[in-house]
């Protein structure tokens, strides 16, 4: 049954290759409980001290060094305004790899490795803080629901200003 | 200054290899019919920098050969000529020359000089032909004829046979069967219709017989024509390549007469047996020279294994192994000072491995960094005897200069600079520096000024070549540019005008000679420099000369550093920028309304820059005369910064920041610090360019 459905609908840039459902990271920001596609993610660290880099946006934390490749780390909760962010042994950082640019961000916690298949796939409604560009949708599996964000086109998007505006 | 010339000659042969390697490649992939006008362009500049570099270094018969091949690859390029499969050949040919003489100048083995003139002339006389003339048979086809001619010196039949309109492979199939006959020779009537000549014992039926295979024998028309065979065979060549237009009638017949002793043994060997009476000399003379050849190629195989003393590796392969060795060298400083707690007495012999492992470790670090640096003297020193052969070969008289020459760069960078810099510098020679007539006409020294500098500036190396020659010729490169169909405008910027010579194809130079002015040069630069993610900029006035600069982002420069501290961050200042550093007496501050604080240092006024307004920072001290002032200096002016306190000087190694982020203003990069973190680069220049101009806007405001 699944399988006949997964090829259509919003999930365009995932070929048929899993026609078994497709792997996500689930973490916790706040409240909610977010997944991102698992290829994206390289590793996963604690928060360590970073070097702040002057005249940033408050959500860039800072460079950190990931064994001699400097990495930009970036909190989500800042970022998603999900509160007041703390810093202590739980807190972890993302180490995400897109199109070749490794971006670190930070998260409440991360919970577990879950595979969606489409069926458990819903469109996302519209939501405040985060643009709904963003969203893959919403994901359910049992009692869980997680909010799946399309990494790659969040970390490139100009508001992060992570990435350089292209340059023609 | 002594040049151990040795090591440059190693670089340029293995350039040179990669080169041709790189040329066979895309010569045999070429496609015949709709060649791609890129891989046309990439063999030509292949070919351009072969020849590039063995004019360096002198190797004048690499350049003879390349000379040739480029005239060709250049009209072929431009459209003026079509590609076909004999050209392919040629090229290929002409490859394999290259790469033999280039192993008789590096392995000292034997260079066949009768196979260099050989493809010398083939590719001269493809080049010297009509471009509507049809492209005679492969050189394949000629060499079998050639070597039956002396096993036919003998006969006095000839016949001349008109063949109708045919295809060029039936041409070339009848003409390597008919050759088997006889000595024949081939020529082009002006409807496009072939005539062999043909000098045999055989009688017409033969001939007949093995035309049929591929015509109709009602169409031949055979006549006989008694005649001596060799006045029969100049004289039909020669009109052949009259009526073509090679004129290199004599250098084809000597030629010939080089294939005609033999250069193949088999197939004279087999020819002999068919032929109605061997020459005996052909026979003879045939196997000793390829004996010759294997022992040569055997040598040649034993010299290779001995030399392997270099082996040339992939840059990520370095790369990664310093972010090892990186790593290990954190990990070890951990360690280290874990071990600082511990009883000396107790764990002695921990403590002793401990300080071992120091040791061993950082000279390991020195040993994988110095893989990489190299000070820009490497490639500078190629160019004083390149700059002395040009100008006495050009009448012109030039005094080379270089700075900076101890600025460290890194290898993988080294070697792509190479190219781009050359042809930059064989250009100021070529078009910049006038000759010493036209110089003294204009009031300038007869002697041109030709200087080469690197610097690290901004966090990039600038390395610019400068002459004080004419400079560039706006109105010649704006009439070029229509020339060449590209959209201009008077009125343009001279900045952008500049930037038009980098295009493909572009040259101004009346003449090409074999020093510049094809127009590949600066096509090249672009390419090299852009694919290093640098920037070509040219600043240029009219009879005062050309600057051409490069700039190079620094991806794994190494930096000498001070490292200062603004609240609890500490930033990294690159000490070329650093004149000094004092704490002010109160009295020698000064406060200007509206314009900040100025500094009085030896009787000089400099602007106050507090580096924790500039980067947001809390600091320790908010007065100067707390904290510590650094003197910096950058394109002549100077300024004072302000920092909370000196850390210390150290060698950084520069970690590019916009691989993973966007750049930053005022930061030139990051570097690792001992304890594994990250501390970044203040870009001085930016930083003074900064202060300066928010003093500007406060003064016009």
């Amino acid at each position: 049954m699944s399988q006949t459905i997964s090829s259509g609908a919003s999930n365009e840039d995932k070929s048929g290759s899993e026609s078994s459902g497709h792997e996500y990271l689930a973490f916790k920001l706040g409240k909610e409980e977010y997944g991102i596609d698992i290829l994206k993610v390289q590793e996963i660290r604690g928060y360590e001290a970073v070097t702040r880099v002057a005249n940033a946006p408050e959500f860039v934390k800072g460079v950190i060094n990931l064994r001699g490749i400097i990495v930009p780390i970036v909190d989500m909760r800042i970022k998603f305004k999900l509160g007041e962010p703390t810093y202590d042994q739980f807190t972890v950082v993302i180490i995400l790899n897109i199109s070749g640019r490794v971006v670190g961000i930070v998260v409440d916690s991360v919970s577990d490795v879950i595979t969606l298949s489409q069926e458990h796939l819903k469109p996302a409604p519209d939501m405040g803080a985060m643009n709904s560009n963003y969203l893959i949708g919403l994901g359910t599996l049992d009692e869980r629901m997680l909010i799946l964000i399309d990494i790659d086109k969040l970390m490139s998007s100009p508001d992060m200003g992570l990435i350089e505006k292209v340059a023609a | 200054m002594t040049i151990d010339m040795n090591q440059f000659f190693q670089v340029f042969f293995d350039e040179a290899e990669e080169l041709l390697a790189e040329m066979e490649k895309l010569l045999l992939a070429v496609d015949v019919s709709s060649p791609d006008i890129e891989d046309l362009n990439a063999i030509f500049r292949a070919a351009h920098s072969i020849k590039g570099g063995a004019s360096t270094f002198g190797l004048t018969d690499l350049t003879d050969v390349t000379h040739v091949l480029e005239n060709l690859l250049d009209r072929i390029r431009k459209g003026e000529m079509a590609l076909t499969a004999e050209h392919v050949d040629a090229f290929l040919a002409a490859k394999d020359i290259l790469k033999m003489q280039l192993d008789g100048h590096r392995l000292h083995t034997h260079v066949d000089q009768e196979a260099v003139a050989d493809v010398r002339m083939m590719l001269q006389s493809l080049s010297q032909e009509m471009p509507i003339a049809p492209p005679p048979p492969p050189p394949e086809a000629v060499m079998v004829k050639e070597d039956d001619t002396d096993k036919f010196a003998h006969v006095k039949l000839c016949f001349r046979i008109e063949l109708p309109q045919l295809g060029e492979r039936d041409v070339t199939a009848l003409s390597g069967e008919l050759a088997l006959l006889g000595r024949l020779s081939t020529e082009v009537l002006s409807d496009k219709r072939h005539v062999f000549t043909l000098a045999t014992d055989e009688t017409v039926d033969d001939i007949i017989a093995i035309c049929s295979f591929i015509l109709n024998p009602d169409d031949l028309k055979i006549t006989e024509v008694d005649m001596p065979v060799s006045v029969v065979a100049s004289a039909s060549s020669a009109k052949t390549e009259e009526e073509l237009g090679y004129g290199f009638f004599e250098p084809l017949e000597d030629l010939r007469a080089f294939i005609a002793q033999g250069s193949d043994s088999e197939q004279v060997e087999n020819k002999a047996q068919a032929a109605p009476t061997p020459e005996p000399v052909a026979t003879a003379s045939a196997p000793a020279q390829p004996d010759r050849r294997h022992n040569g190629r055997r040598e040649t195989d034993r010299n290779q294994v001995g030399q392997e003393s270099s082996i040339r590796v992939g840059i990520e392969k370095v790369d990664q192994l310093i972010n090892l060795v990186g790593e290990l060298v954190i990990t070890q400083a951990m360690i280290e000072q874990r071990t600082l707690a511990l009883d000396p007495m107790q764990h002695e012999r921990l403590l002793n491995s401990v300080s071992q492992l120091t040791r061993s470790t950082r000279d390991l670090q020195e040993a994988v960094m110095s893989i990489r640096m190299m000070p820009m003297d490497y490639v500078f020193s190629r160019f004083p005897r390149m700059v002395r052969d040009l100008a006495s070969k050009l009448g012109k008289k030039v005094e080379f200069v270089t700075h900076g020459a101890a600025t460290e760069l890194d290898k993988g960078l080294i070697e792509r600079i190479v190219d781009p810099l050359t042809h930059l510098v064989r250009n100021s020679i070529d078009h910049g520096i006038e000759t010493p007539s036209v110089r003294a006409a204009a009031g300038k020294s007869e002697t041109g000024r030709l200087s080469l500098s690197a610097a690290h500036q901004g966090g990039n190396i600038i390395i610019e070549v400068s002459d004080d020659g004419g400079g560039l010729n706006r109105e010649r490169i704006l009439a070029k540019a229509k020339q060449n169909g590209v959209p201009v405008g008077d009125n343009m910027a001279d900045a952008d005008v500049w930037q038009l010579i980098f295009a493909p194809g572009f040259s101004t130079a009346e003449v090409v000679t074999d020093v510049s002015g094809r127009g590949v040069g600066m096509d090249v630069v672009k390419r090299n420099i852009t694919s290093m993610g640098g920037v070509v900029d040219i600043r240029s006035a009219k009879g005062f000369g050309t600057t051409i600069s490069i700039s190079l982002p620094l991806t794994l420069a190494i930096l000498d550093g001070m490292s200062i501290k603004v609240g609890d961050e500490v930033y990294i200042l690159p000490l070329g920028y650093v004149v000094e550093s004092l704490q002010p007496e109160p009295a020698d501050v000064k406060e200007i309304t509206g314009q900040g604080r100025v500094i009085k240092v030896r009787g000089d006024y400099l602007p106050l820059i507090p580096l924790y307004q500039m980067f947001g920072i809390t600091p320790i001290f908010t007065d100067p005369c707390e904290g510590i002032v650094v003197i910096l200096e950058s394109d002549g002016r100077k300024a004072a910064l302000f920092v909370d306190d000196l850390v210390g000087q150290q060698q950084v190694v520069v970690k590019n920041l916009e691989s993973n982020y966007c750049k930053v203003a005022g930061i030139s990069g990051a570097t690792i610090l001992g304890d594994g973190g990250v501390s970044l680069i203040v870009d001085v220049a930016a930083l003074l360019r900064s202060s300066r101009q928010l003093n500007d806007e406060s003064i016009f405001s």
